[in-house]
């Protein structure tokens, strides 16, 4: 009786109640994200950093998951929304092995679920507020791909999100190879998070590279790349017109 | 009690341009207001006359006359169409698209002086409407300039700055500097608070050495030893900030500058087509129009085209048409 009263009530705020949970802007946010296929499987490398608009608020954000057996996830976007994936993506995992039946999910097949997931919430004007790498391999077969927050998906040789699509495609559309070894691939990653931290303004230089192979995911330990600020330009830039800027 | 001018009165006066229509002055409860078009001397004379004969009090008549007129010309942008132009788009009537140059434009100092790159590719919305353009301008035989942005507003305030610089050059007998050519864009380009959309790389060789500057369509500038603009720049720069160092021979900064080009150009589709190139020393410039073209035309038909065998041609008559008017040859010239 009570509940049928507030409901007759006040049909307007239950309107408002439903608009105001839908997602309408990203608050805590991760910057890019790369990864690249190399001969023994996918290294991905992002940030730790964790922006709360234009402050840096937290910079120990590991922004790169194991997902199973077979499957890492990079996420750039909002946080929560990120955190929130992880969860679906856990119970996935579960069910996946209640069957118990020597099979495991792998990241092809984890790659269409985000998909799915991302299109369905789209389509609902209340999107998961992130762009994700999800690379893997799985006998043998090496697997890149990514998802957008509108369901936008692909797979390929090497991906990025955000900025990393003007910034670091172009070197690595320029500088991949096939069979890169380890070294090289991870030379070629610390040169575009370079890039990326010279211009992207919400990069940190506190980063992780991940490495996921047949045999398993190995994520570094953060560390920091080493920058150069010693042009000559940038010492003395009026030199010949005193005064000017 | 104060008599306003109505609107009805200012569009009678504009579209008769100077013809002083005996319209009306309503009592509108609004503010005097500029009347923003511009009419010739007797007609203003008039104007004052007529509203002053229709009202008890005196009231402020602002009006812009053009060149008939001996008014010294206000610098900065004229607002004046803007009411037009919002009528205009009211009833649907689209602007042209600008054509812009959506550009990939680059420059570097190499340790005997500076190099420019740009792409060649102008557009115009979707469309490319120049496929072989050039973008990089001259400015003094020691300066050169890239210009993104709106084509017509790089090629009106290079040409402009351009021309002051000669006449700078002839009035003290010196070479051009560069931060002279710098101070003439961007106090320029600040005046018109960031309407002229022009983003330039300006780069040059003087007797103080070699700079390179790039300068924003708001006027604000920056000193650098490597520098991009334009759509294709973020291309551009992940090429610079991973490969430049100082001290580049000639033959590394122009590889350098074009790949960086190449990047921008096969990345960003704002920019495309061929790569020109400017190396610019002490006392020696050189223009490197089309250095590299990595699109070329690439489907054409190996074995050629062949038609069809034309229609047999049986007979030809050649028959004059009567002439009409009369040509008397060594007639007067025009007069002029």
């Amino acid at each position: 009786m009570q509940l049928m009263d507030s409901s007759h009530s006040n049909p307007m705020s239950l309107c408002s109640q439903a608009d105001s949970q839908r997602t309408l802007y990203p608050y805590v946010t991760g910057t890019s994200v790369i990864g690249v296929k190399y001969k023994d499987g996918i290294l991905m490398a992002a940030d730790m950093g964790g922006s709360y608009g234009s402050t840096l608020r937290y910079k120990s954000v590991e922004r790169m998951k194991p997902i199973g057996k077979h499957s890492l996830l990079g996420a750039s976007g909002e946080i929560s929304d990120f955190q929130e994936i992880l969860h679906y993506l856990d119970e996935l995992i579960l069910y996946d092995n209640m069957w118990d039946d020597g099979n495991s999910l792998g990241p092809k097949e984890v790659h269409s679920y985000l998909t799915r997931v991302m299109y369905n919430r789209r389509n609902k004007f209340n999107p998961l507020w992130n762009s994700l790498v999800l690379g893997g391999v799985k006998n043998g077969q090496k697997y890149l791909g990514t998802v957008s927050m509108i369901g936008v998906h692909f797979e390929d040789n090497h991906v990025a999100t955000g900025f990393g699509n003007h910034l670091a495609r172009p070197i690595l559309r320029d500088e991949w190879h096939e069979d890169l070894s380890f070294e090289d691939g991870v030379k070629l990653l610390e040169k575009c998070m370079r890039v990326l931290l010279y211009r992207d303004r919400s990069a940190v230089n506190k980063l992780q590279i991940a490495k996921i192979t047949e045999e398993g995911v190995t994520i570094s330990q953060p560390y920091s790349l080493k920058t150069f600020w010693g042009f000559s330009a940038f010492q003395n830039p009026t030199v010949g017109a005193e005064g000017s800027w | 009690m104060q008599r306003k001018v109505a609107l009805k009165i200012t569009t009678t006066l504009c579209t008769k341009n100077g013809c002083l229509d005996a319209g009306t002055i309503e009592r509108v409860q609004s503010l005097a207001f500029l009347i923003p078009q511009a009419f010739v001397a007797n007609t203003q004379r008039s104007l004052h006359w007529f509203l002053r004969l229709r009202s008890s009090s005196i009231f402020q008549v602002c009006v812009m006359s053009k060149a008939v007129v001996d008014v010294p010309p206000k610098g900065g942008f004229s607002f004046d169409l803007c009411r037009r132009n919002e009528m205009l788009s009211k009833k649907g009537v689209q602007t042209p698209p600008f054509r812009k140059t959506g550009t990939t434009i680059v420059g570097l100092v190499f340790q005997d002086g500076v190099i420019l790159g740009a792409d060649t590719r102008a557009t115009e919305g979707p469309i490319v409407c120049d496929k072989n353009c050039e973008k990089i301008h001259y400015m003094a035989p020691n300066i050169y300039c890239c210009g993104a942005g709106t084509a017509a507003d790089t090629e009106a305030v290079t040409d402009m700055v351009s021309s002051q610089l000669q006449l700078h050059r002839y009035h003290t007998g010196r070479e051009s500097r560069v931060v002279t050519a710098l101070t003439l864009l961007k106090s320029h380009l600040f005046s018109y608070q960031g309407y002229v959309q022009a983003a330039l790389v300006l780069g040059g060789v003087d007797c103080t050495g070699p700079h390179l500057h790039t300068i924003y369509p708001h006027g604000s500038t920056d000193t650098l030893p490597f520098a991009t603009m334009g759509s294709g720049s973020l291309a551009a720069m992940a090429v610079f900030e991973s490969k430049y160092h100082e001290g580049l021979t000639r033959e590394e900064g122009i590889n350098l500058v074009s790949e960086a080009i190449c990047s921008g150009i096969f990345n960003d589709l704002g920019s495309g087509s061929n790569v020109d190139v400017c190396v610019i020393t002490k006392g020696h410039k050189e223009y490197l129009r089309n250095h590299q073209l990595p699109n070329p035309r690439t489907y054409v038909s190996a074995k050629g085209y062949s038609f069809p065998k034309p229609i047999e041609v049986l007979l030809t008559k050649v028959t004059p048409l009567k002439e009409k008017v009369e040509v008397i040859e060594g007639g007067d010239a025009m007069e002029e």
